[in-house]
C-alpha cells in the first residue's frame, strides 16, 4: 500500500506502508542509532514526533516483551529505508510492522531516508504528515502546515501517568538473563516525577537500591514530600519544557528539601527552576553516539540522547550553577549542578537503552547525594 | 538461440517501477540483459529512456547528521544525488578493484602516482576503485573518490555525472584495461593508447599479423576448441607446449604439457573448451631466458624505462620470478634487438603512456611472449631502480605533455643493480606444493639494490624473509635435465666449504664429475632420510628442481617440509645460481652496506 510523508515546506516522500492504515501528524526528526528501534519507539519523549531511522534496515530483530521503555509505542509515525518483515531473534514475539498496526501507528518504508535526513539537517526539524489514506499531496502539505508543532505545547500531559504507582523491576542480569527485582532492604526512598519516564531509568534506580514511587507530572511538591523521600527524580519527557510551568514551580520547592537528579526534560525543567532559559535546537540530538565531555575531569562519555530543546548555558548564573557536561559536537549544555544545593541533572540518557553505558555512574552519584543528606 | 529483445520489446514488457526495483535489488544491467534475453547496452538504453539512474551518496561515517567534506561516494538507486560536478578539467582514473594474485598492489601505486601528477598539474582527479585496502581509495589521494566496482555499467554511471575530460585505464592492471572498448562505446574519451590498439595487442589473430609484419618472432601457437584439435596443434608445434584457457588472466589454469597423454588429461580435467572459450596452445621455449621491458611513449617518442631479466627460466610466471635490472646475462646484440622491437611495437600500436613487453630468448633467438599496452606490475620496481617516476611521466604524456617537455628522452643508465624478488605465501598455506610454474602464486615483492648482483640478490632475499646460509650442508636433488647445469653450482658451493648431500642419482652424477658429495636416502628408501635431516635442522639450503613428468611422489613432501621448517630453498637451477652468487658476495664483503634509495640516485 502506498504511503506518503509530506513536510510543511512542500517536500514529498512517496513510499510503501508497513504499519497501520492511518494518518498521523508530528514533528519529523531522525535518530542515528543503528539498533534500539524498540526502545526508541516506546520512549515517551518521542510523543508527537514522526521518527526516521538513519540506519537502512529496520525490523530484523522484531519486537520482544522485555525491551519496552513504556507501555506502548509513543511515536506518531515511523520512517525507515527498508523494513524487514522477517525478524530473526529468539526473543521476538511480533514483527515490527504488526506491532505498529496493533497500536494504530503508520510506518513508511522505501523512501530515501538519507535525503530526508539531509533535508532536516539543513532546514531544521519540520512539521509533517504521514498518511496511507490521504494521498493528495497538496492536502497533506496543508495538514502539515496546520499541525501546531511542539513549541509552546505541554506534551507531558499526553504521556504522564494518571495515578502514583510503585516500581519494583530492576535491571536484567546479562549473565543469567534474569530480571533483578526490588530487594527487601532498600537503601533509599525515591519520589519520581513522570514527565514521560523511560522504564530503564526506573530499573537503574531499583538496581542502586531505591524504592521508587512514580508520581503524575502535576502532583504538588508537598504530596511527594509526604512519603518522606531520600531523593527526588525528574524524568525525561517530550516537547517544550517552558509550558510545563507547574513542574518548574514544584521543582523550585523540592530542590531545597531533598537531593534531586534530573534527566533530559527533567534537566531542562531544573534549568528553568534555577533561572535559566531553554531554546529549540535546529534538528536536535537523537542517537546513541553523542560525545559529551565532563567539564572538571575532561573525560569524554559516549552517550545516548534524545532531545530537541536545550538549556541555554548563557542564561544560567554560574555563581549559582556549575556547568558540568558539554556536548562536543555543538558545544551545547549537557549537564549542570547547583553549587550549594544537592541538585544535578544531565541532558543525555545515562540509562542508555538503547546506547552505551558510559554514564551510568550518575546513578551512583545520586545515591551518594542521598547518603550524604541522611 | 533465443531471440534477442530490442529496446522496443523491452519497453513494452518492463515498467519503470519493475526496472527500478530490480536495480535497487542490485541486479546489474548485464544480469538483467541475461534474464530478459537482451544485451547490456539495450538495458542501459532502457534505463536512460525510463529515467532509472543511480545517484551517488557520500560516505560520511555519521549518517548525514553532520555536513561531510570527504568527497567519497557510492552509488545507490535513490532520489537525492550528493556528488556535485565541478567545472574544473577532470580526469578519471580507474583502479584495479579487489586485490588478488596477479592483480596486485603495484597497480595501486601506479594509480596513486597518476593522481598525484595530475593534481600537481591542476587537473581534478577522480579515482574509481572498490578496494578499501589500497592507498588509491584513501579519501585524500584524489579530489574525488568513487567506491564502485570496475564494470562498464558502474564507470559509465559515474561518467554520466562527472563528464570527465579523459579516462585512464592503463594503470589499474588488466581489470580496467578490459573496459576500454565498452567505455569508448559509452562515449568516454580514453586517455593515451586507444582502445583499438589495446584490442590489437590482446587479440591473438590481429597481434600475430602485426608482429609478422614487423618481423618479430613469437613461439608457434594455435587455438583449439576440442581435444582432437589441441592434439593436432601440439603435434604440429612439438612438445612441450604451454596450454591455457583464453578467458582467464594471471596464468590461472595454465600448464606446461610434455606429451599427448598429459594434454588429453588437461583437456579433459581442467577445461571445458568451446568456440567461445578456446584453449590457447603455445610452443614452450625450454631453457629460454625471459625479459620484461617497461617503456613510456608519447605520439612521437618511445623511451625505455627498464629492461629486466628474469632469474627463473621461462615457464615460471613473470610475477613469481625474481628479476634483475639491468639484465645480467644477455648479449649486446640481443639487448639492442629488445630495444628496437620495443620501439617498433610502441609505434605500431600508437602507444601513448606505458607499455610492457615480455620477451624470451632461446639461444640467440628473441621471441615475443606478450605485449601489455598498460602499466605492468614492474613499474614501481623500475621507477625506484632508475629514479624516475614512470607512472607520473606516463600520465603526463597521456594528457598531452610530451616526453621532451618532461625531459625524459633516453633510457636512464644506472651504476647499480636492482633485484626484485617475489614474496611467496606458502607458509600461510601448509601443504601447498611450492614449485613455481606458469600460474602466479606470489602475493608480494621486495627489492634489493647494491653495486653487484650477488649483494643485491642477497638483500632481496633478506627482504623476502629468506636468510641465505654462510656455511652448513646443502641438499641437492635435481631432475636429469638440470644435472649438467648443477655442476658449476655444486663446485662453487664445495669451494665455499659447504658440505653437499644428495640422493643416489644426483650424488653419482656429481661424483663422476669429481665433486665430493654424501649420500642421503630418499623418503621411500628408509631412514634416516632427507625428511628427517630437514626436521633435525641438519640442512641449511635446499636445491630441488621438480622432476617433470617422472615426478616422484616424495618431491612435494620434501618441499613442503622445507617451508614448514623455514629452510631456504630454490626449485630452479637459475635461482640456485643466483643464491650461490649471493652467498659468494656476502663472503667477499664482510657486511651488507645499507644506503638509502635516494643515495643511489644522487650523483
Amino acid at each position: 500500500m502506498e504511503a506518503i510523508l509530506a513536510l510543511e515546506d512542500g517536500t514529498i516522500f512517496k513510499g510503501t506502508s508497513f504499519g497501520a492504515d492511518i494518518e498521523c501528524e508530528g514533528e519529523v526528526v531522525f535518530n542515528t542509532s543503528m539498533t534500539g528501534y524498540q526502545e526508541i519507539l516506546t520512549d515517551p519523549s518521542y510523543n508527537s514526533q514522526i521518527v526516521t531511522m538513519t540506519y537502512p534496515l529496520i525490523g530484523n530483530y522484531g519486537i520482544n516483551p522485555s525491551d519496552f521503555e513504556s507501555q506502548k509505542p509513543q511515536v506518531s509515525g515511523f520512517v525507515v529505508k527498508e523494513y524487514c518483515p522477517y525478524p530473526s531473534n529468539w526473543r521476538s514475539t511480533i514483527a515490527l510492522g504488526d506491532f505498529l498496526k496493533e497500536h494504530n501507528i503508520p510506518g513508511i518504508e522505501g523512501i530515501d531516508t538519507r535525503a530526508l535526513v539531509r533535508h532536516i539537517r539543513r532546514q531544521g526539524a519540520m512539521k509533517g504528515v504521514l498518511s496511507t489514506i490521504d494521498l493528495d499531496t497538496d492536502s497533506l502539505v496543508q495538514k502539515a502546515r496546520d499541525f501546531p508543532g511542539l513549541v509552546g505545547r505541554d506534551l507531558v500531559q499526553n504521556v504522564t501517568c494518571s495515578e502514583p504507582y510503585h516500581w519494583v523491576e530492576g535491571l536484567c542480569d546479562l549473565k543469567t538473563g534474569q530480571t533483578r527485582h526490588l530487594r527487601q532492604n532498600t537503601k533509599y526512598r525515591v519520589a519520581a516525577y513522570d514527565f514521560g519516564i523511560k522504564h530503564n531509568i526506573l530499573r537503574y534506580l531499583v538496581d542502586r537500591g531505591c524504592d521508587v514511587t512514580v508520581f503524575p507530572a502535576d502532583t504538588p511538591a508537598e504530596q511527594l514530600l509526604e512519603i518522606d523521600p531520600d531523593g527526588i527524580f525528574l524524568s525525561n519527557g517530550p516537547g517544550d519544557p517552558e509550558p510545563v510551568s507547574y513542574a518548574v514551580e514544584n521543582i523550585r520547592k523540592l530542590i531545597r528539601e531533598r537531593p534531586t537528579f534530573g534527566i533530559c526534560l527533567g534537566h531542562q525543567l531544573l534549568g528553568l527552576a534555577l533561572g535559566g532559559k531553554t531554546y529549540k535546537l535546529k534538528f536536535g540530538h537523537r542517537g546513541a553516539n553523542q560525545p559529551v565531555q565532563h567539564a572538571s575531569t575532561g573525560k569524554v562519555e559516549i552517550t545516548a540522547q534524545n532531545h530537541g530543546f536545550c538549556v541555554d548555558l548563557d542564561t544560567l548564573d554560574q555563581e549559582v550553577v556549575a556547568l558540568t557536561h558539554i556536548n562536543l559536537n555543538d558545544n551545547t549544555l549537557e549537564g549542570l549542578r547547583h553549587r550549594e544545593l544537592p541538585a544535578f541533572s544531565v541532558q543525555y540518557h545515562p540509562e542508555a537503552s538503547a546506547g552505551p553505558h558510559d554514564a551510568d555512574y550518575l546513578f551512583d552519584e545520586f545515591a551518594k547525594l542521598m547518603d550524604k543528606a541522611k | 538461440m533465443t531471440k534477442q529483445h530490442t529496446l522496443n520489446d523491452l519497453k513494452s514488457r518492463i515498467s519503470r517501477a519493475d526496472l527500478l526495483k530490480a536495480k535497487r535489488h542490485g541486479f546489474s544491467d548485464r544480469q538483467l540483459a541475461h534474464l530478459w534475453q537482451s544485451d547490456e547496452w539495450t538495458v542501459r538504453a532502457l534505463r536512460k529512456e525510463l529515467g532509472v539512474a543511480p545517484v551517488f551518496k557520500t560516505v560520511d561515517t555519521c549518517a548525514a547528521e553532520f555536513e561531510a567534506y570527504t568527497p567519497y561516494h557510492y552509488s545507490t538507486y535513490e532520489t537525492d544525488n550528493e556528488a556535485i560536478r565541478s567545472d574544473r578539467q577532470k580526469i578519471m582514473i580507474l583502479g584495479g578493484g579487489p586485490n588478488r594474485i596477479g592483480q596486485g598492489i603495484e597497480f595501486d601505486y601506479c594509480c596513486c602516482h597518476a593522481s598525484y601528477a595530475l593534481k600537481e598539474d591542476g587537473y581534478e582527479t577522480i579515482m574509481v576503485n572498490s578496494n578499501p585496502e589500497t592507498v588509491s581509495t584513501d579519501y585524500d589521494t584524489s579530489d574525488k573518490l568513487y567506491f564502485e566496482p570496475l564494470t562498464a555499467e558502474d564507470v559509465l554511471s559515474i561518467a554520466d555525472i562527472e563528464q570527465p575530460d579523459g579516462v585512464i585505464v592503463q594503470f589499474g592492471g588488466q581489470t580496467p584495461l578490459n573496459l576500454a572498448r565498452d567505455l569508448e562505446r559509452g562515449g568516454l574519451n580514453i586517455a593515451g593508447t586507444s582502445p583499438d590498439a589495446i584490442d590489437l595487442a590482446e587479440d591473438r589473430k590481429r597481434f600475430g599479423a602485426l608482429i609478422k609484419k614487423l618481423g618479430i618472432r613469437q613461439p608457434e601457437n594455435g587455438t583449439a576448441v576440442s581435444t582432437d584439435e589441441a592434439i593436432a596443434i601440439a603435434e604440429q608445434i612439438g612438445y612441450p607446449v604451454l596450454v591455457r584457457p583464453s578467458y582467464v588472466l594471471g596464468g590461472r589454469a595454465m600448464a606446461i604439457v610434455y606429451d599427448r597423454d598429459a594434454l588429453i588429461a588437461y583437456m579433459r580435467n581442467a577445461i571445458e573448451a568451446s568456440p567461445e572459450r578456446p584453449i590457447l596452445i603455445d610452443r614452450f621455449l625450454e631453457d629460454a631466458h625471459e625479459f620484461d621491458v617497461d617503456a613510456v611513449a608519447d605520439p612521437t617518442a618511445v623511451v625505455i624505462g627498464g629492461i629486466m631479466q628474469h632469474i627463473e627460466s621461462a615457464g615460471v610466471h613473470s610475477g613469481d620470478s625474481a628479476c634483475v635490472l639491468p639484465p645480467y646475462q644477455i648479449s649486446d646484440a640481443n639487448l639492442n634487438e629488445l630495444r628496437s622491437h620495443t620501439r617498433a611495437l610502441a609505434r605500431a600500436l600508437n602507444v601513448v603512456g606505458l607499455m610492457n613487453i615480455q620477451f624470451a630468448i632461446q639461444g640467440e633467438d628473441v621471441f615475443i611472449i606478450e605485449v601489455n599496452p598498460r602499466a605492468s606490475r614492474t613499474v614501481p620496481f623500475v621507477s625506484k631502480a632508475i629514479g624516475v617516476p614512470l607512472a607520473k611521466v606516463a600520465v603526463r604524456a597521456m594528457v598531452g605533455r610530451t616526453l621532451v617537455e618532461q625531459d625524459f628522452t633516453r633510457e636512464v643508465p644506472i651504476n647499480h643493480i636492482a633485484v626484485k624478488e617475489a614474496v611467496l605465501p606458502f607458509n600461510k598455506f601448509p601443504g601447498v606444493d611450492t614449485v613455481l610454474g606458469p600460474e602466479m602464486k606470489s602475493t608480494g615483492e621486495v627489492m634489493g639494490i647494491d653495486t653487484d648482483f650477488g649483494l643485491s640478490f642477497q638483500k632481496a632475499q633478506l627482504g623476502a624473509g629468506v636468510r641465505l646460509p654462510q656455511d652448513g650442508t646443502v641438499f641437492l636433488s635435481v631432475n636429469d635435465h638440470d644435472k649438467e647445469g648443477l655442476i658449476p653450482i655444486a663446485q662453487q658451493l664445495s669451494d665455499m666449504n659447504f658440505r653437499l648431500i644428495a640422493t643416489r642419482g644426483t650424488r653419482a652424477f656429481l661424483q663422476n664429475h669429481n665433486i665430493a658429495c654424501n649420500l642421503i636416502f630418499k623418503i621411500q628408501e628408509g631412514r634416516p632420510n632427507i625428511l628427517d635431516a630437514i626436521k633435525n635442522g641438519e640442512i641449511s639450503l635446499m636445491i630441488n628442481t621438480p622432476a617433470g613428468e617422472q615426478s616422484q611422489a616424495a618431491d612435494p613432501e620434501i618441499r613442503k617440509a622445507a617451508v614448514q621448517y623455514g629452510l631456504p630453498y630454490t626449485t630452479t637451477l637459475s635461482g640456485a645460481a643466483a643464491a650461490v652468487a649471493g652467498i659468494q658476495s656476502l663472503k667477499n664483503n664482510s657486511a651488507i652496506r645499507i644506503r638509502s634509495l635516494q643515495d643511489f640516485h644522487t650523483p
